[in-house]
């Protein structure tokens, strides 16, 4: 059979169309560059991080011995307690997720600038919304307590500050993406700027800011289940404490409640979010 | 002048009317019993926490006044006055933001390493079922535990300090971007790795000649985005003892030296805002050059 391709001649190929075949050499030298320094830092970190052999198996085998420990998972004599917790938990989700979007959207709407084409309430808002999701929502839960003390009304404004300030960013850049000819016919036919929100803006975004905020009330299920490690109520304050003191099957029984939730709450909320992307689509 | 628009006539013009009415009252009884669930499930969630909104109102004010207090030194000066009483703890403050910084990108970049093996089994495009149904329960099971619970039990397991918190970060990471990284693969053109398939290349030339150049300028956004993430999760891993600045934060708020709070919560958010405007920018770079 004719050879159709000699492979030796691959070289020639190559030159006579370097442009196609290798990057330029600039652009090599920076690739590698990157990716060496890249690699260094990494050295660097694993070596400040304290990484070091012995540690790592040490620690692999105590991890071991904690997993074997784990079976079977029990919930001991706080089975109660643990489902009240978890459903502070879900109950945290919940209304911080509504508070944070209830609250976020009239700003939101100022922060667009389709509505308010007008650049420094924008700029500021956006800026605030920035500033606030800087903060991690286990830093807002510290701060609430120290205002509103212990618990888990302390965990929901954590959570709705820290939504706040996602939904504000979020909205705002659906309304901006909203198609503008639903408005333009409204005013056309003589509809007040109320209106124009009403009928020609309103209708597309809201089918997609429910996704969203039902998007945010499953990922908060998350992490309502951790903000009680700072005392903000949930089932972290379980998690945490029968990790300190090392009852393990308790850990893996509040672990596997939280995932069996945190599934139940993933399937009901996507099978809603195609229910209403289905229903209408923007 | 006359209107064009024909009337239809009763006769025909009433079953549609009746049919359309049906079908707005359907779809008001199903938004109505939306609500309806809605707020049932408020007002059990909210007498399930203990939701005092008379206590919030009675609050809001100690709230505000919370970041009046944060930004007044002790000597009741607001903190612009003096700078270097602000950040009296500077030196300290800086190697804590360094080393969240470095938990966050030895973290990411171990996680992302360790996502990239994975995310190849995990493809419905290029593993079988049962090798995909392990590798997506494993990553399932790496995300959806918080990367906080990781920090805790690694803090006891490899003792207190950053390595934890390295790790925890990992294993989260590992989760998340092996999720984004498998979708990426299972959007790739199939032609270059049957062309590699069918010249009998080995499966580690299908992917690094098939696969890879078709994705890896979506795993570095990704990745990116999610060191961004990380510096967030870095920041608070000093609350469990897994090392950076969120040990300081957790002192600073519990024994209420309140300009340190607000010190430090400053240099958190003008870090997030770089970090945020330098992704932006490379990238804007990756997307000219892919």
């Amino acid at each position: 059979m004719a050879q159709i391709f000699d492979l030796s001649r691959l070289g020639d190929v190559a030159a006579r169309h370097h442009k196609v075949m290798r990057l330029g050499a600039r652009q090599r030298q920076i690739i590698f560059a990157g990716t060496f320094l890249g690699f260094l830092l990494l050295v660097f970190g694993l070596i400040e991080a304290d990484f070091s052999l012995s540690r790592i198996v040490s620690g692999i085998g105590k991890l071991g011995d904690f997993a074997v420990l784990m079976f079977p998972p029990e919930p001991g004599p706080l089975f109660a307690t643990y489902l009240h917790a978890l459903g502070e938990t879900l109950a945290i989700a919940l209304l911080g997720t509504l508070l944070a979007a209830v609250l976020a959207f009239p700003f939101a709407v100022l922060a667009s600038r389709n509505v308010l084409p007008f650049w420094v309430t924008r700029f500021v808002l956006r800026r605030s919304f920035d500033t606030i999701r800087g903060v991690d929502t286990l830093i807002w839960a510290l701060i609430w307590i120290s205002v509103v003390g212990l618990g888990p009304f302390a965990g929901v404004l954590a959570v709705a500050t820290a939504d706040f300030a996602a939904f504000g960013k979020l909205f705002s850049e659906t309304i901006e993406t909203a198609d503008p000819k639903p408005v333009e016919g409204i005013r056309s036919t003589g509809g007040t700027a109320a209106q124009e929100f009403r009928f020609g803006i309103l209708p597309q975004i809201l089918p997609v800011i429910a996704g969203q905020v039902l998007y945010y009330f499953e990922s908060n299920t998350r992490s309502a289940t951790i903000i009680g490690i700072v005392g903000a109520g949930g089932i972290g304050l379980h998690l945490s404490e029968q990790i300190r003191t090392l009852e393990w099957q308790r850990v893996a029984f509040l672990v596997l409640m939280v995932l069996v939730v945190v599934a139940a709450i993933d399937f009901i909320s996507s099978r809603l979010r195609t229910a209403i992307s289905g229903a209408k689509p923007i | 002048m006359t209107i064009a628009i024909q009337h239809l006539p009763d006769r025909q013009l009433a079953p549609l009317m009746r049919a359309y009415r049906q079908a707005l009252f359907a779809r008001r009884i199903r938004v109505l019993v939306g609500l309806l669930v809605l707020v049932l499930s408020v007002a059990l969630g909210g007498w399930w926490v203990g939701f005092d909104i008379a206590l919030l109102v009675s609050k809001i004010s100690t709230f505000t006044n919370y970041f009046g207090r944060i930004f007044t030194l002790d000597d009741g000066q607001p903190v612009f006055s003096d700078p270097v009483e602000w950040y009296w703890g500077l030196i300290k403050w800086s190697k804590l933001l360094g080393e969240t910084l470095l938990v966050a990108y030895t973290g990411t970049l171990l996680g992302a390493a360790i996502a990239f093996f994975t995310c190849f089994a995990a493809a419905s495009n290029l593993a079988g079922p049962t090798i995909r149904w392990v590798a997506r329960r494993f990553l399932e099971f790496c995300r959806t535990v918080p990367e906080i619970v990781f920090a805790l039990i690694f803090v006891l397991a490899f003792g207190l300090g950053p390595m934890a918190g390295v790790l925890a970060l990992a294993i989260h990471t590992l989760g998340a971007l092996g999720k984004l990284y498998t979708e990426i693969v299972e959007n790739i053109d199939m032609k270059p790795v049957e062309g590699i398939i069918s010249t009998g290349g080995s499966r580690a030339e299908t992917i690094f000649y098939g696969v890879l150049p078709q994705v890896w300028s979506g795993f570095l956004t990704y990745s990116l985005l999610r060191f961004e993430v990380n510096f967030r999760g870095a920041s608070i891993m000093g609350f469990v003892g897994a090392g950076g600045i969120g040990q300081e934060l957790l002192t600073a708020v519990r024994k209420f030296y309140y300009s340190d709070v607000s010190a430090l919560l400053v240099m958190i958010i003008v870090t997030v805002f770089v970090l945020d405007i330098m992704t932006g920018l490379v990238l804007k770079r990756l997307n000219r050059v892919g």
